[in-house]
């Protein structure tokens, strides 16, 4: 990889230790990916739940905060994805406390090197939108795949270590999503009938992630007769992105980078695989149903934007979540704080469901979690969370919006 | 039994070397994994039950979800991880995973490597060369 004057002084350990490590270990990377060079990010999204970083990871954290300031730094505005722990509710789901104090080492040191605590991964709609054109660092597949696809913005998945490498040296490999070349449609999908709720939208997502397989694969969806909201978007998205580990997609008439087929397709566009309405419905019927009784209903994975809260408090007003079923709900810290003041909050705990700020469901100890509570029998709206959490030893289910609600409220489907 | 060599794209890591644990099926540490007791857990998987530890694990994409490349690092740091991962399409997490951790990582063979090696295979790994002995 060719290295500019900067770039040769942190590989020299001119800007400390911490900085020569990552760069090293970008560059590492660059080779696997046939990089050329290196190119400036402006933003840098920082996924380090403890569950992920187990001990080892807390205590790498710790070695670079324990470095002089200017060389544990950041280089460039970096936020974090959800953390492990709720430290507000974590008693109450019964969580053990030496997960609560490895989550409290982890905040210290990322807090020492400068980095925002913004514990979220709807980032794009509740921090710093991202910008056409913007090269980025994030750390989420779902808000990658946002970034790229809805704001026309450039970043590859970026894991903990490579973000965190990232906000140390300022840059990532230029390969990937950075480049014109990577970013045309590979695949065509045509949609007959454009997805309503939530849930079939992340259906879709699904579908065409199982569909295309691989990061190396550009879908291009044709068939979206209404404009999607941000929301709508973030599920299909996270789902994409999830079954198929794909970082981007076109909708032409709708995503910045896709007037029309012309424009993304390099040549003739290809056959369309056709996803029909039997397609979205055959995807739910594959997790079946819980007849008999729902142990924990899950809003999470993306976390809740202001709107879809205001929803489930709307739909909750008035009613009791069953006494034998858990319902829980996730958004970000500034998203929660919003639902303190407008009275959301309020209205959704008044039912017995209780709200979690800064988290995910999958994302803190899914596993240990569910043995404490007694919890295998989940219900959920996000297409991401029910194919991430069976390894975790649940039974999801995906179903709609209110039909998640009415499951916590029966305590059955 | 002669050897045989396989060649795929550069990868990163060290060598390494163990006995192969082979599937047509995809890879995630944080879908597909019960960390603590080193084996597949997710029901779906091809690779159900099965230990991965020490073994060199031969897949054929990766998945979604950014937290393998932590997940790897931690996995070796308590001794529970795969001796190396080969795949016939990775993504940057792996990559990335693998670096940090300093695991052998290789994907973009030149046929279908979960075709060219099966489960039990004693399988040697040069990252840095782009190589795979068998044998």
């Amino acid at each position: 990889m060719r290295l500019d004057d900067t770039e040769r002084a942190m590989r020299a350990g001119e800007l400390g230790a911490a900085r020569r490590a990552a760069i090293e270990q970008q560059i590492q990377v660059g080779i696997t990916f046939d990089a050329e060079d290196f190119v400036e990010v402006s933003q840098v999204h920082l996924m380090a739940d403890t569950e992920s970083l187990g001990e080892s990871g807390v205590a790498y954290l710790e070695d670079i905060a324990a470095l002089p300031d200017d060389e544990r730094r950041v280089r460039v505005p970096t936020v974090t994805d959800p953390r492990g722990i709720d430290l507000c509710a974590y008693r109450k789901l019964n969580q053990e406390e030496r997960f609560a104090e490895l989550e409290r080492r982890a905040i210290a040191a990322l807090t020492s090197m400068g980095i925002l605590m913004t514990d979220t991964c709807i980032n794009y709609q509740t921090i710093l939108p991202p910008v056409r054109g913007e090269h980025l660092a994030f750390g989420d597949t779902g808000s990658t795949i946002y970034a790229n696809s809805v704001c026309g913005a450039r970043s590859n998945f970026e894991g903990g270590p490579a973000a965190l490498a990232a906000a140390l040296t300022g840059r990532v490999p230029r390969y990937g999503c950075h480049l014109d070349r990577a970013r045309l449609g590979t695949h065509l999908f045509e949609v007959q009938e454009c997805p309503t709720a939530l849930s079939d939208w992340g259906a879709l997502g699904a579908l065409l992630g199982l569909r295309t397989g691989s990061y190396w694969t550009v879908p291009v969806v044709t068939g979206i007769d209404a404009s999607p909201t941000s929301d709508e978007l973030k599920h299909f998205g996270a789902a994409l992105a999830s079954y198929g580990s794909v970082p981007l997609f076109h909708m032409p008439g709708v995503t910045p980078e896709a007037d029309d087929l012309g424009s993304v397709f390099d040549g003739p566009t290809p056959k369309a695989d056709v996803i029909t309405r039997a397609d979205v419905d055959g995807f739910y019927a594959s997790f079946g149903r819980h007849e008999d009784r729902v142990d924990v209903v899950v809003f999470a994975a993306p976390q809740l934007s202001m709107v879809e809260m205001q929803e489930l408090a709307r739909l909750l007003e008035g009613r009791r979540v069953h006494e034998h079923t858990a319902l829980l709900i996730a958004t970000s810290p500034e998203n929660k704080s919003a639902c303190d003041r407008m009275g959301i909050t309020e209205t959704i705990e008044t039912s017995g469901a209780m709200l979690l700020r800064g988290v995910c469901f999958y994302q803190m100890y899914a596993r240990e979690l569910g043995e404490a509570n007694g919890w295998q029998r989940l219900v959920s709206n996000s297409a991401k969370l029910v194919n991430i959490i069976s390894g975790y030893g649940y039974r999801p289910v995906l179903a709609t919006t209110e039909a998640c609600i009415d499951a916590a409220v029966n305590g059955r489907m | 039994m002669s050897e045989r060599r396989i060649t795929g794209h550069v990868g990163v890591g060290p060598k390494a070397s163990g006995i192969a644990l082979v599937a047509r099926d995809n890879f995630s540490a944080r879908y597909d994994l019960d960390r603590l007791r080193g084996i597949f857990s997710r029901p779906a998987h091809a690779l159900y039950g099965q230990s991965y530890v020490d073994k060199v694990l031969v897949l054929h994409t990766a998945k979604g979800g950014v937290a393998s490349s932590w997940m790897l690092r931690e996995m070796k740091s308590r001794a529970m991880a795969p001796a190396a991962l080969l795949l016939n399409y990775g993504n940057p997490i792996m990559a990335q995973g693998a670096a940090f951790a300093e695991l052998a990582f290789m994907d973009r063979f030149e046929l279908d490597i979960t075709e060219a090696i099966r489960s039990g295979d004693r399988v040697s790994v040069d990252p840095g060369a782009g190589l795979v002995i068998v044998g």
